[in-house]
């Protein structure tokens, strides 16, 4: 007897990534998942929007790592809420990983969540944790070929930061073919350059985000 | 490594599926799988054979039925199979893609005794 199924395979963890959705929801959390392949910048750009945002909106950090505290111990410098998953050598977050962590967190006193997810550009985008936005840091000594590489994280993604654009002229990154490759992927992405080191960019990424709560708080 | 999660995924799926259907024994499991969900069928048939270990599913059969990338070009509308992720379209060599098919990932359908 064959019995027709039709369900998604992550349909339990986008399950629990709903839940986690309801629970940010309702403490006025907003919450950004950042993904990235390992080195691109995920921990600087971290820390360069705490350091901008810090006075005047109350940020919270979940840091994703195979194994190690590293991560967590340079955010924890900067006086914020930190907890570091470690995964143990699954190479994405799930739901059901950032549901225990969102327990952990004092959820009433953040407003901005960043989730640093693993590094990794293939299955991060395929799980679902719950957050409002996608955010993807490329950089430039990855190559500009990454979206047709890894088109499915270019598709998620609502803003990509180029890390790492001092760089620039010492690469072999054609800026132009980059954001027509991504733009032919994903219209409506954001794509901002910037640099942790010379502090380019990063004006306009935390121009973004401010962007994004007033959205939030006037919808 | 995240085969073993979505092997877990999918047993989980199907066995919820036969107990609701009363069945004594799983003997086909029927995967849609688009060539960009990012993984490998001989990876998750392992696991499957290792995560379904006493249960009524451990000799089912994984069966994939593998979708390819599918386009459809901003331009020009046309919809075309992406080979070798090449983000061009073959009739107006246009590179504004937009991406139709090859991201699913689901159980279509299982076969039970």
């Amino acid at each position: 007897m064959e019995i027709k199924v039709l369900k998604d395979i992550l349909s339990a963890n986008d399950r629990i990534a709903q839940e986690n959705r309801k629970l940010l929801d309702k403490k006025g959390v907003f919450a950004i998942n950042v993904m990235a392949s390992p080195g691109a910048g995920k921990t600087s750009v971290i820390l360069q929007t705490i350091s901008g945002l810090k006075s005047k909106v109350r940020i919270g950090v979940i840091e994703g790592d195979v194994s190690s505290r590293i991560d967590a111990d340079r955010i924890a410098k900067e006086n914020v809420p930190v907890l570091q998953i470690n995964t143990g050598g699954e190479c994405h977050l799930d739901a059901n990983m950032v549901q225990r962590a969102l327990k952990e967190m004092p959820l009433g006193d953040i407003d901005i969540l960043l989730i640093e997810n693993i590094g990794n550009l293939i299955c991060t985008a395929e799980f679902k944790i719950g957050t409002h936005k996608n955010l993807v840091i490329a950089s430039v000594p990855e190559g500009d070929d990454k979206p047709l590489k890894y088109p499915l994280m270019f598709t998620v993604a609502d803003v990509i930061l180029v890390n790492k654009i001092d760089l620039l002229p010492y690469a072999n990154f054609d800026l132009n073919a980059y954001r027509k490759a991504v733009k032919g992927l994903n219209e409506k992405v954001e794509v901002i350059e910037v640099s942790c080191v010379t502090g380019q960019g990063i004006k306009q990424w935390l121009e973004w985000l401010k962007g994004q709560l007033g959205k939030l708080s006037n919808g | 490594m995240h085969e073993l999660a979505i092997t877990q995924g999918l047993i989980d799926l199907v066995l919820e599926h036969a107990k609701k259907a009363g069945a004594k024994k799983v003997l086909r499991v029927n995967v849609v799988a688009g060539e960009l969900s990012g993984f490998v069928d001989e990876c998750m048939q392992f696991y499957y054979e290792q995560l379904s270990k006493g249960t009524i599913a451990e000799e089912a059969k994984l069966s994939f039925q593998r979708v390819p990338t599918q386009g459809r070009c901003r331009d020009c509308g046309h919809e075309f199979i992406i080979e070798e992720l090449n983000w061009i379209c073959p009739k107006c060599q246009s590179n504004n893609i937009q991406l139709i098919k090859g991201m699913e990932l689901f159980v279509e359908s299982i076969e039970v005794d």
